[in-house]
Parts: C-alpha cells; sequence; structure tokens
C-alpha cells in the first residue's frame, strides 16, 4: 500500500462544494447579536469624542463601544513577536487611517451597519506620513523573523566594493514593489461565546488557533485553557490570518459588555490596513561579474515600509544570501516608519519582493553580459550556500531549470527585444529562479487506534487551502498500513496537540512530521500488543479491552539545521503578449518546475503551486494598495479597486514538480510549496516584458501607462 | 432572457454597501445619515429556496445574501466583499446567476431561489460539483459555491463555445487561492454534455 504522493481528490472536496463546509461567522449559537466596526478616517491623531447617541437609541442596538466606553482589559493585548500590537479602543490614539475606533453591536446584521452609520467621530488630526521616500533618509537596520525564528539585518561575506572593482560588466540599479494586500476570499471573522464569566469559545478565522488563545487569555487575564479556540475552515488567508489582529479581542470585548455571543466580520474595505499587507519596498542591487558571466559581487539592500507602533521586515535580500556562488556578498534590511497599519508576512513574504528585484537585475546582467539568462544562472548556481559555507540539503536547481526550459521550450527565445511577434502583438520570453526555505518548527500530533479498526489523527494545524485534511490523513494511513478510508484526521481546535503557524510553508513539513512518527509509534506499540498488520488493530484493540490506543508524539527540529541550508527551488519560465499600441499585457504562459523534497499528493501539490504562480501574475502586472498621500489612506480598498488576477487574466499555467528527494530537511521529507510558486515569477514576467518591447520595468505592477 | 445573459445582472445596492462607499469611516465627514436608514417595521416575504416555499417576516434592508446566511441557515452562500465585485454570493434566480448580495430580498418576491445547498440531488452530486472536485478546481472553498453556481448558469447561457469564452464568462467569480485553470477544466468537462 502506498498513499503518499497518491493523488488523491480532496477529502474535505464534498464539504467544500455543497457548502457544507462551516467557516468562522458561519457557526450558529443561541442569542447571537452581530457586531460592525467603524473605523477612522484620520491617518494620525486623537480621537476627541465619539458620538453614539443617536444610533444607541436606535431599535434593536445593543452597545457601541468607543475609547471612552469600552472595557479596559485587564492584561496586555500583545505577547512576543510577531504577535501585533493592535488597537483595541483602549486608548484615543489614532494610528493610521482604517483603525477601528468604534463597535455598534446590535440584534441583527442591518441593525448593526444601521448604528454604525450612525456614529459620528470628531478627530484631532496630526501630521501624517505614508509615502516611503519621506521617510527614507530615516531608515535604519531591523532583524527579522522568517520562517519561525529571528535573523539579523545584515550578513555579508568578501569583499562587496572590490568585487564590483574587479568586474567586467556590472549593474546597480533601485527597484520598488508597491503596498499590497492579501485580501482572502473569506474576510476576517471572529464569533466569541463567553460561556461564563471566564471561559471563553472563540470561533476565528485564523491560520493559528494557539496564537488566538494566547492573545485573549493574556488580554483577559485567564488561564489559557480557559480559552477555547475553533476553526474547522478558513477561507484563505495568505498570511494575513497568522496574527490575532485587533477584531478579534474586540468582538470578545463586545460579547463580554452585552452579554450575549457575538459575531464580527470584517468589511473587505476593513480589510486594507487593519490586517497588514505586504510592504511597500525600494531595494538597491548592485552585481558584478567577469565577462564569462561568473558573479564578483552581490549586494542587495532593501528598505521596507512598517508602522510607527509595531514592526514588520520584509525578507527582501535573504535570498541573495543562498541562492548564488559569489566570493562578495552582502544583504541588508532597513525599516522605514510610516503612519501606516503593520504590514505582515504576505505569501512568501521577501521572497516574492526580493526575486523581482535580484532576478530581474540578472536579467539585466545577462543582456550586459550578452549571455543566456538562463546560462548566466548555471554559471552561478551554489554548490553549497555562499554565506555560510556548508552544503545544501538537497537541492535540484539544476533539474528544474532544465525540464522548466525543456517544458517551456526556452531555446525558441530571442534574445533581442521585440523580435517576435503573433498577430500584432509583441512576444517575449523571460525566465527567474524560485527559492523558498524548507522551514520546519516543533509540531505535535496524537493518533488513536478505535475498536473498530479505524483510526483519529489530530494536530491543531488549519486547513487554509493547503490540503491538510486529504494530505495529512495520507501520511498517516501510509504510516499506520491502512487504507485512506480508515483514517480521520482532524484539525483546527486548540484542545487539539500543538501545531506551529499554518503559514511559511511550514506548516505540511512539520505537522506531517508529526504525524508520521505519532503513527509510528502507534503502529508499534499496536505490533508490541500482538498486531500483525492493519487487519489486527480491531482485534488488538478489543482484546486490551476496547479502549481507545493512543499515542502523543513531537517533531522537532534539531542540530542537521546548523549544519546544512534547507531551500526549496525552482525554475520560472514566462511567455508575455504585449500590445504595441496599448500597452497591455497577457500573460500566455507560465511554466514552473519545482523541486521541494517529497510530494505527498501530487494532484494537490501542482493545485499550490499553481496559486502561487497566479499570484505572480497578480504581483507582477494587477496589484496595488494606493495610497492617498493628502488623506494617509489605502483608496484602492476594494475589489473593483484593487485588482487582482481574475480567470480571463490567467491562461496557461503549468507547474512541475521536479524529483527530489531530501532525507534530512525533516521526518517527512517535505519543503512547504504554499509560497515558491509566488517567488520569481513577477520577476519572469518582467524579463518576458523586457524581451517583448526592449523596456526595463523596474516598479511593479507593470500597468500599461508604463509600456507607452 | 435579457439580450446579454453573460453579464451578472446588478440591482440595487444593498445597505451594507454603504460601507464601501467609505461611509462608515470618518463619519465626521458624512454631513448626514445616509439615506435608507430609519429602521421599519417587517414586512412578509415570500419565495421559493431550493424547491421549498418560504413564507417570512424580515427586515425590509435584509439583502438576499443575508437572507439566506442569517434568517433561513443557507451559508453557502459566502460573503466576500458586500459589493458585488468577488462573486462568492452567486445564486441562481429562476435559473439566471446573481450577485445575492447587490439584491433586497424583497426583490425576489415570489421567485425561485437555487443555492449550493439545492443543487445536489440528495446524496448525487452535481455534475458540476464533481467536476470541481475531480479537476481540484478549488483550495480553501471560500469561492467555491458561487463558481459552481456561476459555471451551471454559463453552461445554460450557451454562451461558453470557447477556453477564452469560459475564462471571461467565469471572471465575475474571483479565486484569490488561483486556481482558475482548474476551474476552466472543470466547466471544460461538462460543456457539450447539454
Amino acid at each position: 500500500m502506498k498513499n503518499i504522493g497518491d493523488p488523491l481528490p480532496r477529502v474535505d472536496g464534498p464539504a467544500k462544494v455543497t457548502g457544507a463546509a462551516r467557516y468562522a461567522y458561519e457557526w450558529q449559537v443561541p442569542g447571537m447579536a452581530y457586531a460592525v466596526l467603524v473605523t477612522s478616517n484620520t491617518a494620525r491623531g486623537r480621537v476627541l469624542e465619539v458620538d453614539a447617541s443617536a444610533a444607541t437609541r436606535e431599535p434593536g442596538v445593543l452597545a457601541v463601544l468607543t475609547p471612552q466606553n469600552a472595557m479596559r482589559l485587564p492584561g496586555p493585548t500583545q505577547g512576543e513577536p510577531p504577535d501585533r500590537v493592535v488597537q483595541a479602543l483602549q486608548d484615543d490614539r489614532v494610528y493610521f487611517s482604517n483603525q477601528p475606533v468604534a463597535v455598534a453591536v446590535a440584534d441583527t446584521f442591518e441593525r448593526a451597519v444601521h448604528a454604525a452609520l450612525m456614529v459620528r467621530i470628531r478627530s484631532e488630526p496630526a501630521r501624517h506620513t505614508v509615502r516611503l521616500e519621506d521617510e527614507l533618509a530615516n531608515a535604519v537596520p531591523h532583524d527579522l523573523i522568517a520562517g519561525g525564528r529571528s535573523i539579523p539585518a545584515d550578513e555579508a561575506r568578501g569583499d562587496v566594493a572590490r568585487g564590483l572593482r574587479e568586474a567586467d560588466a556590472r549593474v546597480e540599479q533601485t527597484y520598488e514593489t508597491p503596498p499590497e494586500t492579501h485580501n482572502p476570499m473569506e474576510p476576517h471573522a471572529t464569533v466569541a461565546v463567553w460561556e461564563a464569566p471566564d471561559r471563553l469559545t472563540v470561533y476565528d478565522s485564523t491560520q493559528w488557533v494557539f496564537a488566538v488563545q494566547r492573545k485573549l487569555a493574556r488580554a483577559f487575564a485567564m488561564p489559557k485553557e480557559n480559552v477555547h479556540v475553533i476553526a474547522k475552515f478558513v477561507g484563505g488567508a495568505f498570511g494575513s490570518k497568522g496574527s490575532p489582529w485587533s477584531h478579534v479581542l474586540l468582538t470578545a470585548m463586545a460579547a463580554k459588555q452585552v452579554g450575549r455571543p457575538v459575531k464580527l466580520a470584517l468589511m473587505r474595505p476593513h480589510m486594507f490596513g487593519m490586517v497588514g499587507g505586504r510592504p511597500h519596498t525600494r531595494q538597491k542591487l548592485a552585481l558584478g561579474a567577469r565577462k564569462d558571466g561568473r558573479l564578483t559581487a552581490l549586494s542587495h539592500q532593501s528598505a521596507s515600509a512598517t508602522s510607527r507602533f509595531d514592526v514588520f521586515v520584509e525578507g527582501c535580500a535573504l535570498q541573495a544570501r543562498h541562492l548564488y556562488a559569489c566570493p562578495n556578498i552582502e544583504s541588508k534590511h532597513r525599516i522605514v516608519r510610516l503612519d501606516i497599519g503593520t504590514p505582515t508576512f504576505m505569501r512568501a513574504p521577501g521572497e516574492a519582493s526580493g526575486s523581482f528585484a535580484l532576478e530581474s537585475a540578472l536579467d539585466e546582467l545577462a543582456v550586459a553580459l550578452d549571455l543566456d539568462p538562463l546560462e548566466l544562472r548555471l554559471k552561478n548556481h551554489a554548490e553549497k550556500d555562499p554565506i555560510e559555507d556548508r552544503p545544501f540539503s538537497s537541492k535540484s536547481l539544476r533539474a528544474c531549470y532544465a525540464e522548466g526550459a525543456r517544458r517551456f521550450g526556452w531555446e525558441k527565445r530571442s534574445a533581442r527585444p521585440r523580435a517576435q511577434t503573433r498577430e500584432g502583438m509583441l512576444v517575449g520570453m523571460g525566465m527567474a529562479t524560485a527559492a523558498y526555505p524548507g522551514n520546519f518548527a516543533p509540531a505535535q500530533a496524537l493518533a488513536r487506534m478505535n475498536a473498530d479498526g479505524t483510526a483519529l489523527v489530530q494536530s491543531g494545524m488549519l486547513e487554509v487551502g493547503n490540503g491538510a485534511y486529504t494530505v495529512m490523513r495520507q501520511v498517516a494511513a501510509d504510516a499506520l498500513g491502512l487504507p485512506v478510508e480508515k483514517v480521520r484526521f482532524d484539525l483546527g481546535d486548540s484542545t487539539m496537540p500543538e501545531a506551529p503557524i499554518t503559514a511559511g510553508s511550514i506548516s505540511t513539513a512539520s505537522v506531517g512530521s508529526a504525524v508520521l512518527l505519532v503513527c509510528r509509534a502507534l503502529r508499534q506499540r499496536l505490533e508490541q500488543m500482538g498486531a500483525s498488520g492493519a487487519a489486527s488493530y480491531a482485534e488488538v484493540v478489543q482484546r486490551a479491552g476496547g479502549a481507545p490506543i493512543e499515542e502523543r508524539s513531537k517533531a522537532a527540529p534539531g542540530e542537521e539545521r546548523k549544519r546544512y541550508t534547507m531551500l526549496g527551488h525552482g525554475a520560472q519560465f514566462a511567455e508575455v503578449l504585449v500590445d504595441p499600441e496599448l500597452g497591455m499585457v497577457r500573460v500566455a504562459r507560465l511554466v514552473g518546475a519545482f523541486a521541494c523534497g517529497r510530494v505527498l499528493n501530487a494532484r494537490l501539490a501542482r493545485s499550490q503551486l499553481m496559486g502561487g504562480m497566479v499570484w505572480g501574475i497578480g504581483m507582477a502586472l494587477h496589484e496595488h494598495s494606493v495610497y492617498d498621500e493628502k488623506l494617509g489612506r489605502i483608496i484602492s480598498r476594494d475589489l473593483a479597486d484593487y485588482h487582482v488576477a481574475s480567470n480571463a487574466d490567467v491562461q496557461s499555467i503549468e507547474p512541475i514538480l521536479v524529483e527530489e528527494e531530501d532525507t534530512v530537511v525533516d521526518p517527512a521529507g517535505v519543503k512547504g510549496m504554499g509560497e515558491i510558486g509566488t517567488c520569481g515569477a513577477a520577476a519572469a514576467i518582467a524579463n518576458a516584458v523586457f524581451n517583448a518591447t526592449g523596456r526595463r520595468i523596474r516598479s511593479l505592477p507593470i500597468t500599461p501607462d508604463n509600456l507607452l | 432572457m435579457p439580450p446579454n445573459p453573460g453579464r451578472r445582472d446588478v440591482l440595487v445596492g444593498g445597505i451594507a454597501s454603504a460601507i464601501g462607499l467609505g461611509l462608515l469611516d470618518g463619519c465626521a465627514t458624512v454631513p448626514t445619515a445616509p439615506a435608507a436608514a430609519a429602521p421599519s417595521d417587517l414586512v412578509d416575504l415570500s419565495l421559493e429556496v431550493n424547491g421549498q416555499r418560504r413564507a417570512l417576516r424580515i427586515d425590509p434592508r435584509t439583502t438576499l445574501l443575508d437572507l439566506l446566511r442569517e434568517n433561513l441557515g443557507l451559508t453557502g452562500a459566502k460573503k466576500g466583499c458586500d459589493m458585488g465585485q468577488c462573486g462568492a454570493c452567486t445564486v441562481l434566480v429562476d435559473g439566471q446567476r446573481i450577485d445575492s448580495c447587490l439584491a433586497l430580498a424583497l426583490q425576489v418576491e415570489g421567485r425561485k431561489v437555487t443555492t449550493i445547498e439545492g443543487l445536489a440531488r440528495g446524496e448525487e452530486l452535481h455534475p458540476m460539483q464533481a467536476a470541481f472536485i475531480e479537476e481540484d478546481a478549488f483550495q480553501c472553498g471560500y469561492c467555491t459555491p458561487g463558481q459552481i453556481l456561476s459555471a451551471v448558469a454559463l453552461l445554460a447561457e450557451g454562451v461558453a463555445d470557447s477556453d477564452g469564452a469560459i475564462r471571461e464568462g467565469m471572471s465575475g467569480n474571483i479565486c484569490r487561492c488561483g486556481a482558475y485553470p482548474n476551474i476552466c477544466a472543470a466547466v471544460r468537462r461538462l460543456r457539450g454534455r447539454g
């Protein structure tokens, strides 16, 4: 029997296609009240007065929480970073536009909306800055958090200045990526039910039930066991639901104040600012190379925006540390404080935005050297980690280049821009390298064998579209030697064994390893009890009295993380069609070949990579949280103004799985695939646009006005 | 049939879409409360949902989407934007796809509404539901009911005669997980099956 790698259809498919899958806002509790946020339009200042008198006179209105009357939380509202600083009506300060400043609560949704519309805010604005350029002079270094660990802001090896002097060709350019907003289809939502004055049940749309549990327990000064967090299905997240934001506390506060269960969902416009986004970045690249293409210098310096009151660092320059063989490397991160909501991890944080700059610069270097861009990358293929001077746990990048180039037809590319046309359109081809860390964080799981020979496996991870219900069942079935139908995997509950955040491509590798270990342990125990093969499990449990036999295990990274660099790799190839008259860019084809260790389910893996690549199209051509600098707010704050790739924008997407075995990275041999599909994709498209038009676009998104 | 059935019918903005217009924030800049704000008495509504006649007394401000989700417990219709921009709330009214967040419940008085809960025949999935599973045409699943109902209506509209037409016809339904190529494959699978 072999379940791992089997392209099993999603086991939660029937629930998702029939509407039976229940997302946070859809949990029904008797006596439910509805809450709606009121947010500031001042970007910085103080709330002088919230006049809710008219609102509270309306029928059905239960309360309007304001900075004046909201309960004082007995505990701190923030834990260890990356837990976020939130605004829970504990003071009158306004730090960014769209910050919550009041919460209207009523017995129906319509009445809550009506009440929210009647609330009047009087505020005292202060001078604000939302432009990165205005504060660049005040940029300061800051360490990062990535893959669940702290990483120094700066790293270097050799002497970049000397490397640039020795170079035959140099590229020194600045690249820019705009602020972006995650926009999962399911708006953030929380249902709060106080079962007793010190016992809280919360249904939340989150990537980490344990973070929600800890934040609520801390703020309300309760033992964490008193907070029960449930999230069976999450309607997309992409990093925006990784930290519990203001609305989670506000919903629990509202429920406490009105003495009823309360549910709250953000309106789509609320999602622009208060629940994070990818920060605006300005990146300086300096590359030097010999005539034959070998790099002599690689410098990547990134400045990214954060808020005045909290820190997020976009790790744009991290890949420069591991991706190419070069004797002289420097990689630096700076933050720039603005009057905005705190940015956060957004699908391939750092890698997506950083690879746009790095891989665009390499394309420019290839032009300067008159080398094929793929050849240039092969010339600089790193056999070992260039900064850490240690081996990779596995690396199949050459195979990715080869397989991707073959399937794409890279040999048909003309090096000269504007050389190919099709039906009046300029045709361009571009490529880029993709890389994303093979992250692994401590994870726990339990496995239980029932008297009927079926198994239950649990871990408190989340189903966010990652296929967790399906692949964990496959891992468990394999380890137990059972058919998948006899195994159930359950998740999304803070009473289950603790799992790491479902983010950062951490979760399948980490929980997959925990599930593997616990199922092996259970199998061993059953064999010690006399089982010989899966068919005898039921009999063994019955003979022992019939009570389920249970094992718990933990998987955690060890010393091997210090001896090896662990990365998933890939190669992205893009073909674009550019209308020479209108400047419209269409991505005709995107081919990506990826090697990420063991593939648990080829069907779901391809989907995840495909989704990441679609994000690359959005990043290259569409996505931009546009600020009005005067008002200090995002004005593209709905899905008509904030453009994401729609069906008509996406033509041929071909993700290819390149075989790779990694016996070091984690017990499951898995490197997560949630983000690598986005890495390099925007650069491959931008490089293809250059190939089509001869225009080098160094600032995303590539809109038609750039090409006219 | 309307002259341009490929386009989503845009009815009247529900009250919640006022928030999208920026009325909720910085109310200091909004001199008067918006129209339709006055609470009204409950009104009677009768309609057919998934083959069942339903008679209710509702707040006249209730959108069809909120009626389905909050009053009838049919949460398969999803709220993604409440402004008719994402398609997650797509349902069929007399066989035609609409954004249920843009329709007041009262506007569908006496009409037949089909939600995702009414698409399967008992345990047997509708072929479009089965095709979505087979083609892995979703990930998180939140946009999926809307995508499926939209796809069913698209085929009924008879305009999905090319891949480009499928893509165009399905572009009112955003999938942030990026499953578009698989969504097209699912629709293609059923095209021409009648």
